[in-house]
């Protein structure tokens, strides 16, 4: 019930996190960068932004954050089969997850080199995470993007292995808007605790502040509030 | 004044000054010892100092020299120079700029919590919540470093919202540009978009709107203009005083380096000679996740309780922050220049006091609060550094290693600057304009005539589809945007609790100020006024923002002082005051200036964001009802540019009070839930605000022109393209057309049906049908052609 949202310094989108957070009946724990301690919340949502300024690279340097460290040892392996913490990132957490080693690949600029913003539709490819077991599999949905470097790039092996275990949560339908292999969006760890998901479904959890563009009527925009959703669910289950 | 006479002035000022004079000093790195003292200057009353390259004028020098009583040293030159220039002291514009103040009536000054000459105007929008926006320039750096230039004017006016005491909620851009297809548009447009988005986008503020115009007057003289708006709660507000004898000054922020020097008086003040892209080093570099980090520590600052005054870095620096400071203070102030910290340790103190670094912040501190304000600071890993004290001597004294270089009355550099009555006279050209009537142009008459020319203006290049843009730009960020571009004004929440929040709008028509600024301005003012009233909200204030040509242009001043009686003048007919605002002049290549574009902001009161009015119908079987009445004018208007480059005649009338009377229907219907949509008439009449609003759902719309037509007495061209003002298209319920004509009708403005959504197509009974996808692709490809993707 308590999902911690930490702020790097260059975190944009914790407050959109923490509000999704709230509207999905959860309770929102703001972390600090230099935590050294999680203070006990359930799940962790590393929100989007620009970590440090995305120096060096995308998410390299909160990588290294004492917060990290923590986030890293309770969210275990990412080849290990018992669930660990259940961790949320999106975007620059995303990139964040990438360069800590929980998931793997690596995100690298869009392919048409500008930062995108749009109305995003997704197909959700595995319902069996901690964070889309509120979905319905193969379910379509409408989030905002959002990235300048959301290409998300793996080798061959590594892609067939994630396609081959049902490790491939979300993928891009209609337009990949950033070159991404396979047009991947959001992958997870074997456990499914740990996804990272380069579009933004905090951006679609309340009536009427999210996407609109779907111009096929009675559409409110909150597609992605079943993300935060599904992780209560799944802290109220354990 | 090439680059390299920019970047060594420092060492000419030092040899400038050296008593010797010997060529050994020259271009060397000055030593410490060489420096100017107020000492030296006494004692060497006759040096010939540069005043000219720095942009003085021989009066203004020996101005200087006479509120001083000697000589300036050098670094009382630099500042002087930097303050005085054009862009920082409004010497050509503050007596025409008084207007807005003496037009504001106490009724329309009770929403005012800080008025104009702040960092931002401040307005009161209920429930102990403000709002402070303002609109500036960043004209000349965005062509010359199209990327760096826009970025840092992001970035300059987000810390002028920031001095005020506010967290800044979103950023809007008013941008325009040369001709579409000129190569030159292409080198300069992809970099400014990068640059707002790239700046923009890194702090976490969404982009919500603005405007994006082309046309061959702004070839080598493009417009950026940045808008921000932050909210605060009434007993947030800062000051940029430095007051309390003993009260400590303290910068913070990023380091000072040697870029943007001479930026404000040179870049902004001369107009671009031949072989003006020589000026790059000028322009000032940004790093956002500095300002980003920079945000949160003011907005920790202020909850701490820790400030006495705020001020930010712009345009001329320290020279600036200090005399301003120490101007609105209550005494005086000393500041050790030494202490500064510096990215380049050789910058001379001359270049620190000009040095435009950004990211940087100066604040005046109680010695008690230093310890809780450096703890602030050190959270967000901020350098923070005192430099100097608030004193009673009412002088500014800068100290270089203990030796005085500055010793100056304050108000003398930061607000009595040189005021001009420049000449003004009407241009010999302008009744020709003026009497080139639209009236001869062929016109389009058969069905496949008018969709022809309805399908050319959707595809033309201010009327196409501002996506390719606008998509690399956050609108989603922070959550409480709740309209954005293409909207009709972006809108975002305050408060989450009630729902409050603010609609916005920027707006001008330069080809309608070039055929008469007075009448140009108003109708700036009255297309952001109804932009803001189409979106459901209550219009409350302006800022604007008045790029124009060289003041010492009689034509170019005239155009000016116009603009500014209209403007004004405008503004008190619609009851809401100008809050604040920024000039640009100069922007003009040898004699040939800009249209007059003075780009007017509209700032709309929502009581509740969820009840705003989007601006294109998603719902098959509604009423289209067109507001107001369509009268036969084309001068200036799209259709006469686009169809015959044609550019003459009358604008469009202005008829403030129909605007009022239609936006205060718009926000009634708004508020008891009537309308599914409204989409105002502007550029391109009522087909492109049909296309729009098909095009804004992919829900199409079957219209008939001629009761229209019949009531009007106007024809089926002049209906779809004339540019009559007051005029909105609203989209309602069935059931609720007779209630909607009635509160319409009881506000004084006539309605008229239009016909129904619902199809694929756009039908005009009896003339044509397209269909959306066709129209969708028309309206879509120029950008992506032009500028690739």
């Amino acid at each position: 019930m308590r999902i911690g949202i930490v702020t790097f310094p260059g975190s944009l989108d914790d407050a959109d996190a923490a509000r999704a957070v709230r509207l999905a009946g959860g309770e929102a724990v703001p972390l600090w960068h230099g935590d050294e301690s999680l203070h006990g919340v359930d799940a962790v949502v590393l929100p989007g932004g620009f970590s440090y300024g995305d120096y060096l690279r995308c998410g390299a340097i909160a990588r290294f954050s004492p917060v990290m460290r923590e986030v890293i040892r309770l969210a275990g392996p990412p080849e290990q089969a018992t669930p660990g913490l259940p961790v949320l990132g999106i975007c620059n957490g995303f990139q964040v997850l990438c360069e800590s080693h929980l998931l793997p690949g690596a995100l690298i600029r869009n392919d048409h080199r500008s930062f995108v913003c749009r109305d995003q539709r997704l197909r959700i490819d595995s319902v069996r995470t901690a964070w889309t077991r509120a979905y319905a599999a193969g379910e379509e949905i409408v989030v905002p993007l959002k990235n300048g470097e959301g290409g998300y790039v793996a080798d061959t092996a590594t892609l067939d292995r994630l396609e081959g275990s049902g490790r491939v949560v979300a993928r891009y339908l209609e337009v990949n808007p950033n070159g991404s292999y396979r047009d991947i969006a959001g992958i997870c760890n074997a456990s499914g605790t740990v996804v990272g998901l380069m579009p933004h479904p905090e951006h679609a959890a309340e009536p009427l502040f999210g996407p609109d563009r779907d111009g096929r009527g009675g559409f409110d925009g909150t597609d992605g509030l079943r993300f935060f959703t599904s992780v209560l669910q799944g802290v109220l289950a354990a | 004044m090439t680059s390299d006479s920019i970047s060594t002035y420092g060492g000419d000022l030092a040899a400038a000054v050296d008593p010797d004079g010997d060529e050994t000093s020259r271009g060397r790195p000055a030593q410490r010892g060489t420096v100017d003292t107020v000492e030296n200057a006494i004692a060497h009353p006759d040096v010939a100092q540069p005043w000219r390259e720095l942009g003085l004028k021989e009066d203004e020098y020996h101005r200087v020299r006479e509120i001083l009583g000697r000589r300036p040293t050098s670094c009382e030159l630099a500042m002087y120079s930097v303050m005085w220039s054009e862009h920082c002291s409004y010497k050509s514009s503050k007596v025409h700029l008084r207007q807005f103040g003496e037009q504001t009536t106490p009724q329309m000054g009770q929403r005012l919590l800080v008025g104009i000459g702040e960092n931002a105007g401040v307005v009161d929008v209920g429930d102990g919540w403000a709002v402070t926006f303002k609109i500036e320039s960043h004209n000349h750096p965005s062509y010359v470093e199209p990327y760096q230039g826009a970025a840092t004017g992001v970035g300059g006016i987000v810390r002028d919202i920031m001095a005020m005491g506010a967290r800044p909620i979103a950023v809007m851009d008013s941008l325009r540009f040369g001709a579409l297809d000129h190569p030159d548009t292409r080198r300069v447009l992809p970099g400014v978009v990068a640059g707002i988005g790239g700046y923009g986008n890194c702090l976490g503020l969404p982009n919500i709107g603005g405007e994006v115009v082309f046309d061959p007057c702004y070839q080598g003289n493009p417009l950026v203009n940045a808008l921000c708006v932050g909210k605060l709660r009434h007993d947030d507000i800062q000051r940029a005083n430095a007051s309390g004898e003993g009260n400590l000054v303290v910068m913070f922020g990023a380091r000072t380096g040697g870029d943007g020097i001479g930026g404000a008086s040179i870049l902004a003040s001369e107009s671009f000679a031949e072989g003006g892209v020589a000026k790059r080093p000028s322009v000032q570099v940004g790093d956002p996740f500095q300002e980003k980090v920079l945000i949160e520590c003011c907005l920790e600052l202020f909850a701490a309780r820790v400030l006495v005054g705020l001020q930010d870095f712009g345009a001329a620096g320290l020279s600036c922050a200090l005399s301003e400071l120490a101007s609105n203070g209550d005494g005086g102030m000393l500041a050790h220049l030494d202490r500064v910290p510096l990215r380049d340790p050789s910058l001379r103190p001359e270049e620190i006091l000009m040095s435009e670094s950004q990211e940087r912040m100066m604040a005046v501190v109680r010695p008690d609060d230093l310890a809780t304000f450096l703890t602030v600071t050190t959270k967000w890993d901020v350098e923070a550094t005192v430099v100097g004290e608030v004193t009673g001597t009412g002088r500014l004294v800068v100290l270089w290693h203990g030796e005085t270089v500055v010793d100056v009355p304050p108000r003398t550099v930061a607000h009595e600057g040189p005021v001009y009555q420049r000449p003004f006279a009407r241009p010999h050209g302008q009744d020709a304009i003026r009497s080139e009537l639209p009236d001869r142009l062929a016109r389009p008459v058969t069905g496949d005539e008018l969709r022809a020319t309805l399908v050319a203006l959707a595809g033309s290049a201010n009327l196409c589809s501002r996506a390719w843009i606008t998509d690399q730009y956050d609108r989603y960020v922070q959550g409480n945007t709740a309209l954005a571009q293409p909207d009709d004004a972006g809108v975002v929440r305050i408060d989450e609790k009630t729902g409050l929040g603010v609609a916005l709008a920027t707006d001008c028509n330069g080809r309608y100020c070039l055929l008469d600024p007075y009448v140009g301005a108003q109708l700036a003012l009255a297309e952001a006024y109804r932009n803001v009233a189409t979106v459901g909200a209550t219009p409350l204030a302006v800022t604007d923002c008045l790029n124009f040509g060289s003041p010492e242009d009689p034509g170019v001043m005239w155009q000016f002082e116009r603009a500014v009686s209209g403007l004004a003048e405008g503004c008190r007919a619609l009851g809401i005051p100008v809050t604040g605002g920024n000039v640009s002049f100069y922007n003009q290549t040898g004699s040939v200036a800009i249209h007059p574009t003075p780009v007017v902001g509209v700032l709309g009161l929502l009581d509740d964001v969820t009840r705003r009015t989007p601006s294109g119908w998603r719902e098959a079987g509604l009423a289209l009802l067109l507001l107001g009445v369509t009268r036969e004018e084309l001068g200036g208007s799209e259709w006469a540019w686009v169809t015959h480059r044609h550019l003459g005649g009358r604008p469009p009338a202005v008829d403030l009070a129909a605007e009022q009377r239609l936006a205060a229907g718009l926000g009634e219907a708004a508020r008891v839930g009537l309308l599914a949509a409204a989409h105002d008439l502007s550029e391109g009449g009522l087909a492109q605000t049909l296309v729009e609003g098909c095009l804004r759902y992919g829900m199409g719309a079957s219209v008939d022109l001629r009761p229209l037509c019949a009531r009007d007495g106007v024809s089926p061209f002049v209906a779809l393209f004339a540019e009559s003002t007051a005029r909105v298209i609203v989209a309602v319920r069935p059931a609720d057309e007779a209630r909607v004509t009635d509160l319409f009708a009881a506000h004084g403005t006539v309605a008229v049906r239009l016909g129904t959504t619902g199809g694929a197509a756009l039908e005009v009974a009896g003339e044509f049908s397209v269909p959306l996808p066709e129209l969708q692709a028309v309206l879509a490809a120029p950008l992506p052609a032009a500028f690739g993707g």
